[in-house]
């Protein structure tokens, strides 16, 4: 548990520190799998399914898409913006990597205790009890939120006349 | 019932898009001008059935909704706003007005779920829904401007959906469920001996909420998302968005979820103090008009966060009746604006003056919207902070002498607006100006009357809610 967690982690740093974007979306994409795995290991396997067909597979599927389409930033500018930008946030990394150890040593040992709560059985309901029965303002929130997806894609990707 | 009010807006959608081809493409903001006043009639009759029944209506149909006293008020301010930026839209919004009339549905709709929800999980998924909605309508003409303030108020959100998620989760494992009632009763049983997860989830919850009601330290966003989006979507902002996934969010959870946590109250109280004086003063030092107006909602909505940390009955219904009428007055300044940077073009005040002549009834709706807001009598604001000074007088004394000293820089830059834009000599390239058109009158009128009309009405309705024990 403990290698897959920092699987999981090192999986992040290289998706946010990544340059190329085809490699950071791949490594978003690890992560997602690793993430599935963990999800497995503590008994929520609809859960994992879930993680790794939409956000391993479809996400992954649409980034690379979109990718794609942009245009690679020759040597010199590229060059130049990451001098900038290194100028500006040297101290960002280290920073958050302090406060996050900080975090969680502070944090860890009321979060342990939660941790057996992970995998309780819901009393003997199933899945599309909660999903169909007791969700349902869930999934009318949904449907206006793929709505509104839908909508967004529309205005910002279609070129006016 | 309360289904009704995620159902009008979805059916509207559906029919609107259902046939793509309409001949007139305005039918989708017709569509929405006729959605918003049946909500605002049907939330008139919910509010009405509430305060004489004292009791709540429940979906039969859809598990998850009710609408009781509280959300049938904010129900009717969304109803209200909406239809006030459409009206302004009518005129404002030259491009794309099937996606703006569409987007403000969606919108409607995820700020009527958010108030009807009885679970913090769908409160999430609707929050989310709003801020969908509104990243659409701000940077909807993607100009520059527009997308740089969408993408801060999209960054500042991702912020607050991950301390969300990160405080429904602890929830979720500490009560068992989701719902308000659940998490409240397991709450209540613990007589304030609090483990540290739940500590640490009402600090995340709250601060997930104050960002999106843009109370300081979180209200960078605030003036830039304002200041860009189109001036319709400012009034949608202003008048409602702020304050239903932002400040409603953060009233019915401290109420009926944390139980008025004394200890939350007291980071509360403070950052509404701040939020006055700091969007007061961020205020004064502006000179685009409508980057004003916003550092001036950071302003008010302390007001109601102070309100509402006085943990009290009295403090609670000071904070829903400012919540009303910072809606009224504040779109009712926000259409103002947008009038006038129609007309002259530009949102610099040092480059107007002496419109007061040219533009009669926005200026005499400017200062209607202004003295209400800093809380002259007898205007609407006057008694909603009235009793939010009241509330937080038996909480500490100098809470409440610093936030009615600080309705001095309400009126400070108060005058400063109304003598940059409205007095002096008409500037050499402002001889052009005329009034606005038609619908934006109206809308100036309509919430004008509104202002004065609460202000006379207050007195009586509060002292009916005392004879009904609501206060």
């Amino acid at each position: 548990m403990i290698i897959l967690l920092a699987g999981l982690v090192a999986a992040a740093i290289c998706c946010v520190i990544l340059q190329d974007l085809l490699k950071a979306s791949i490594a978003l994409a690890g992560l997602s799998a690793i993430l599935s795995i963990i999800m497995f290991i503590l008994k929520a396997p609809l859960a994992a399914v879930f993680e790794l067909s939409v956000c391993a597979g479809l996400i992954t599927v649409i980034f690379v898409s979109a990718v794609s389409m942009t245009r690679v930033r020759s040597k010199d500018e590229a060059s130049e913006m990451a001098k900038a930008r290194r100028k500006r946030f040297v101290l960002l990394p280290v920073l958050l990597i302090v406060l996050l150890c900080a975090a969680l040593i502070l944090i860890w040992p009321h979060i342990s205790a939660l941790i057996p709560y992970a995998g309780v059985p819901m009393g003997g309901q199933t899945e599309q009890d909660i999903f169909w029965n007791q969700r349902q303002a869930d999934l009318i929130g949904q449907i206006v939120i793929i709505l509104a997806g839908v909508f967004g894609v529309l205005i910002f990707f279609k070129e006016r006349d | 019932m309360p289904l009704l009010f995620i159902g009008i807006p979805l059916i509207a959608v559906v029919v609107l898009n259902a046939f793509y081809s309409w001949p007139d493409r305005r039918i989708a903001l017709w569509a929405g001008m006729a959605a918003a006043p049946i909500q605002l009639a049907l939330a008139i009759a919910d509010t009405v059935y509430c305060l004489q029944s004292g009791g709540k209506l429940t979906s039969q149909y859809i598990a998850g909704f009710s609408v009781d006293l509280f959300s049938a008020v904010v129900l009717m301010v969304i109803g209200l706003i909406s239809f006030i930026s459409l009206l302004v839209a009518k005129n404002t919004v030259k491009e794309g007005r099937f996606s703006f009339g569409n987007a403000i549905l969606l919108l409607m709709m995820g700020m009527n779920g958010i108030v009807m929800v009885t679970d913090i999980f769908s409160l999430y998924v609707f929050i989310e829904v709003t801020s969908a909605a509104s990243f659409i309508l701000i940077a909807i003409n993607k100009k520059r401007d527009e997308l740089e303030g969408a993408f801060k108020y999209y960054l500042m959100s991702a912020l607050a959906t991950i301390m969300l998620l990160l405080s429904i989760t602890f929830l979720f494992a500490l009560a068992g469920d989701t719902s308000y009632s659940a998490i409240a009763a397991y709450i209540g049983g613990l007589n304030g001996n609090y483990p540290p997860a739940l500590m640490a989830s009402m600090i995340l919850f709250a601060a997930a909420i104050l960002v999106k009601s843009g109370v300081v330290p979180f209200h960078t966003w605030v003036p830039d998302a304002h200041s860009s989006a189109p001036s319709p979507v400012s009034v949608m902002l202003a008048g409602a968005v702020i304050k239903v996934s932002g400040v409603y969010s953060l009233m019915r959870i401290y109420r009926d979820v944390f139980l008025y946590d004394p200890a939350l109250g007291r980071v509360l109280s403070l950052l509404g103090l701040a939020s006055i004086v700091i969007g007061a003063l961020g205020a004064i030092g502006q000179t685009d008009i409508k980057r004003m107006l916003a550092f001036s909602s950071v302003s008010q909505i302390g007001y109601i966060v102070l309100g509402l940390s006085a943990g009290s009955a009295l403090g609670f219904a000071g904070a829903l009746l400012h919540f009303f009428n910072h809606a009224t007055f504040k779109s009712l300044l926000f259409t103002g604006s947008a009038a006038i940077v129609m007309q002259t073009g530009t949102r610099d005040m040092n480059k107007m003056g002496g419109l007061g002549e040219k533009m009669p009834v926005t200026a005499i709706s400017s200062i209607i919207g202004f003295l209400s807001m800093a809380g002259i009598p007898p205007l609407s604001g006057f008694w909603s902070k009235l009793l939010i000074i009241m509330a937080v007088w038996k909480i500490s004394g100098w809470l409440a002498a610093i936030a009615l000293a600080s309705s001095i820089l309400t009126i400070g830059y108060f005058l400063l607006l109304q003598k940059k834009v409205f007095f002096g000599k008409p500037a050499p390239d402002m001889e052009h100006v005329r009034e606005g058109p038609g619908s934006i009158v109206f809308a100036e009128v309509l919430l004008s009357a509104l202002n004065v009309l609460t202000g006379i009405l207050s007195p009586f309705l509060l002292v009916y809610m005392q004879g009904k024990n609501l206060l």
